[in-house]
């Protein structure tokens, strides 16, 4: 394995335990008895509960309506199965905290857990819809077939067969919705629902740093901790790949019939109306209440210039960090690239609340010249998003074979020009679309942003977030309205990304 | 060649993003006390955005300095120019309220303010110290929905919403610097015991929402009969549509109880300030004539504080209110949110 790129990915990884780090330092410094006096209070009980029963209701219900889904588009003859497949990911387009806002203008008594858990479910369910999706369009109908024509009826087929099947996927997508859950933000102020970060987001307003807020956030990162860890467990070391070569055939698909068409239809009518019609519809509301005077052009386009910047030097500068561990991950298998893997995942599992509240307080520290610059900004979004490319990554490489390569160097080509010339064109569309999900990532962000970002800094979210904060529903309409065009090509992309990266 | 050709690009675009990202805000790219441009300062701003606008941009164009604004909470601001200490990139900050300018004064971080821009403002709206000084003023009112409480049923004092009687009848919002202001005046009067009480009461009560637009909203929607805001919002959406406030009556408690608080809003200039002459001119404009008339006549709403400009002639004037005498430099935040986060409302 390279030295370089080794230690390039060392310390890649090691930046990303400072989150970590930092809880575990400012709780050791806060002393036990503070730290106790602020862990076991009322309000910790009263936030955990909210955000543990918000987890254990939102989850399965993502998961029944994600893999539901799943099914139906890929597995039954449902009238427009192709327009569905593509529609039922582009909630994905709509940030969380838009769609609250939504659908507090239609509902504006909606609060409390079960409008926290309607509007997670709507905003989360294609993490769960997609992976299955991707899966059940792979998996070798053979097996069922085998199993249909041993006596088993079409329900025990689907629930021993196929959901067995499903569980990395259902597994991997249950966990980012939970991990979303945790870190959301927007959505839930808006209804009125207190989970750890919104709590630990007032404890920085109050007191920009203080000790209550980081002992919050040091729960939340057990949260987040015990999530990963049971997400492992539920996984476990099956393997569900074909083995040999050659590929399986399309499962022939159910037909539904009279009777059942229109229920399935209703169902995702309704689906596709609640998570993308209720914000598009509102949205657009808004922008034709506010008029052309919510449209101050200089504001909008520089928030834009802004978002894009963000975007794209944030998506660009994390494909780049994430690829010393993609590579050793492919090539190199092994413990250590395993631990450089997990390193990442459980940094980035950690909501932008706290990740922010590190590096206010490392850069002001220990870093000052870089605090309230653009790059800790970066820094913060390389954090969150380095799973996101990685695993496009890690796709993008398994499938440039190590061969080409070496045929290449025997060529005469240099070890390096031979990456440059041979491997790298062939990871490239993975690695566009890694940095694509990044860069919806980034768009969508709002936390960090709001703690990070250098003064006079005005990203759309931000924007969106200051004027409906204001109660100014309809000049924050504008920048919803340009936050959910900018994130559709992205979410397409990550839908038809999802198709290939499943086989990994 | 063509996959080299495609690297550079993607490199150079993102370099170009940067360049881009932090040229908007040329600020962020400088480090410490070397923000900005010569002729351009930081105001760490905590009062309402839209009015610290509207200050700035006639101050820009009378004296051809730039503002750049960074937003925040006055207690997040306030405990960010303490942790930032001597390094602070900020050279000027204003509050909505006053408890964190003393926060922030207590630590020794601000430079005296001139004697002309003290002159401006009469010696009831600043503290002693003259460390600050203020620049505007808000009254607290209890906001209620005309059809669900008549008058009658209004709390004669603030300290009657922590009865029972109260539970879920009346919402606040207990993470914003408003009502911090009006607790830590609270404090200041009735004492910590006194305060301790009320703060569980309120736990008991309130409904809480984020913002005062976001409670006057509730209480106009009747989805709550009632709740403790500052006057100004609701002058200022009738003078919009009304569409969140034509329900809603302000109660004002006068009777010097803790209810009638009225707060002062804050400017200081940081000592560690390179640009103390520039960051002087910002707080004597704000003060002055130009600054305050813009209180008078704009669409804040808010009192004005200095310079012999009377406040919006809408407002029930500030000398009718009946406000308790409050010394602005005794008020404390940092107690304050720690009994809020004791009681559970943090």
């Amino acid at each position: 394995m390279p030295l370089p790129l080794a230690v390039a990915a060392v310390i890649v990884v090691a930046a990303s335990f400072i989150p970590l780090g930092y809880v575990i330092a400012a709780s050791v410094d806060t002393g036990w008895d503070t730290a106790s006096a602020l862990l076991f209070r009322p309000r910790v009980r009263e936030l955990l509960t909210n955000t543990v029963m918000l987890v254990v209701v939102t989850v399965p219900i993502c998961v029944v309506v994600g893999v539901t889904a799943a099914w139906l588009v890929e597995r039954t003859r449902v009238f427009g199965a192709k327009v569905w497949a593509v529609l039922l990911a582009a909630p994905l387009a709509v940030p969380a905290f838009v769609n609250s806002y939504s659908w507090v203008t239609a509902i504006p008594s909606l609060g409390g857990l079960h409008g926290g858990v309607l509007i997670a479910t709507l905003s989360y369910f294609p993490l769960v819809y997609i992976p299955a999706a991707a899966t059940l369009r792979r998996l070798d109908p053979a097996v069922e077939e085998s199993a249909r024509a041993l006596g088993v009826g079409p329900w025990a087929v689907f629930f021993r067969v196929v959901v067995p099947q499903l569980r990395l996927a259902i597994a991997g997508g249950a966990l980012l919705v939970s991990l979303h859950l945790l870190a959301e933000y927007g959505a839930f102020v808006f209804i009125r629902f207190d989970t750890f970060t919104t709590a630990i987001f007032e404890q920085y307003q109050s007191t920009f740093n203080g000790a209550a807020a980081t002992m919050l956030a040091g729960v939340l990162v057990l949260l987040c901790l015990t999530l990963l860890v049971t997400e492992s467990v539920v996984r476990g070391s099956a393997r569900y790949a074909r083995i040999g070569s050659g590929a399986a055939r399309r499962a022939v698909p159910a037909e539904l019939g009279w009777r059942y068409s229109p229920i399935v239809l209703l169902f995702l009518g309704v689906l596709i109306a609640a998570s993308v019609g209720v914000p598009v519809i509102s949205v657009l509301r808004w922008l034709v209440i506010g008029g052309s005077t919510v449209w101050e052009l200089d504001t909008v386009a520089a928030a834009l210039v802004q978002t894009l910047g963000f975007g794209i030097a944030g998506a660009v500068v994390t494909c780049v960090l994430a690829f010393p561990i993609a590579w050793i991950s492919i090539r190199h298998r092994g413990r250590f690239s395993r631990f450089l893997e997990g390193g990442t995942y459980i940094s980035s599992s950690l909501p932008g609340i706290v990740v922010a509240l590190a590096l206010v307080t490392v850069s002001i520290r220990y870093l000052h010249p870089l605090y309230q610059t653009v790059t800790v900004v970066i820094a913060a979004y390389a954090l969150l998003f380095l799973p996101r490319a990685l695993i496009n990554l890690r796709a993008g490489l398994a499938q440039a074979p190590v061969g080409l390569e070496e045929a290449a160097q025997s060529l005469g080509v240099s070890p390096l020009s031979a990456f440059f010339r041979v491997t790298l064109p062939l990871a490239a569309p993975a690695t566009a679309a890694g940095g694509a999900l990044v860069f919806l990532g980034i768009v969508n962000e709002l936390t960090a942003t709001l703690l990070l970002a250098p003064t006079g800094t005005r990203t759309l979210s931000m924007q969106f977030w200051s004027l409906s904060s204001e109660i100014d529903y309809a000049g924050a309409a504008p920048y919803a309205f340009i936050m959910i065009v900018l994130s559709l090509p992205m979410t397409y992309v990550l839908f038809s990304q999802s198709k290939k990266v499943a086989g990994l | 060649m063509r996959m080299r050709i495609g690297l550079m690009s993607g490199l150079a675009l993102a370099t170009a993003a940067v360049m881009t990202v932090s040229g908007c805000s040329d600020s962020g790219s400088d480090s410490g006390t070397d923000s900005g441009g010569a002729n351009q300062i930081t105001v760490y701003n905590a009062q309402h955005e839209s009015l610290t606008q509207e200050w700035a941009d006639a101050f820009t164009a009378e004296t051809g300095i730039e503002v750049e604004l960074r937003n925040g909470s006055d207690t997040e601001l306030g405990n960010q120019l303490v942790a930032e200490g001597d390094q602070s990139p900020a050279d000027v900050f204003l509050t909505e309220n006053s408890p964190a300018m003393t926060l922030v004064e207590n630590a020794g971080l601000f430079a005296d303010v001139n004697q002309d821009v003290l002159d401006q403002v009469p010696s009831q709206y600043r503290p002693s110290s003259g460390k600050w000084t203020g620049i505007a003023a808000r009254s607290t009112v209890f906001a209620y929905n005309k059809d669900m409480l008549p008058q009658d049923q209004l709390p004669k004092s603030l300290l009657d919403l922590q009865d029972p009687a109260w539970k879920d009848r009346w919402a606040a919002s207990p993470s914003g610097a408003d009502f911090q202001a009006i607790v830590s005046a609270l404090l200041e009067l009735k004492g910590e015991d006194a305060t301790r009480q009320w703060l569980a009461g309120m736990k008991d009560n309130v409904r809480t929402y984020k913002g005062n637009g976001a409670v006057m909203k509730a209480v106009n929607a009747g989805e709550i009969p009632g709740g403790v805001i500052y006057h100004y919002y609701w002058f200022g959406d009738q003078a919009k549509t009304g569409e969140n406030s034509n329900n809603v009556a302000l109660h004002y408690f006068k009777n010097e109880d803790p209810g009638a608080f009225v707060s002062v809003s804050g400017g200081g200039v940081l000592k560690s300030s390179t640009k103390q002459d520039a960051a002087q001119q910002f707080l004597k404009f704000v003060t002055g004539q130009k600054g305050q008339e813009v209180l008078q006549t704009g669409t804040s709403f808010e009192y004005t504080v200095g310079s012999g400009v009377p406040a919006n002639p809408k407002l029930v004037p500030l000398a009718e209110l009946q406000a308790p005498q409050v010394d602005p430099a005794k008020l404390n935040s940092p107690q304050v949110t720690e009994l809020m986060t004791e009681a559970g409302l943090l």
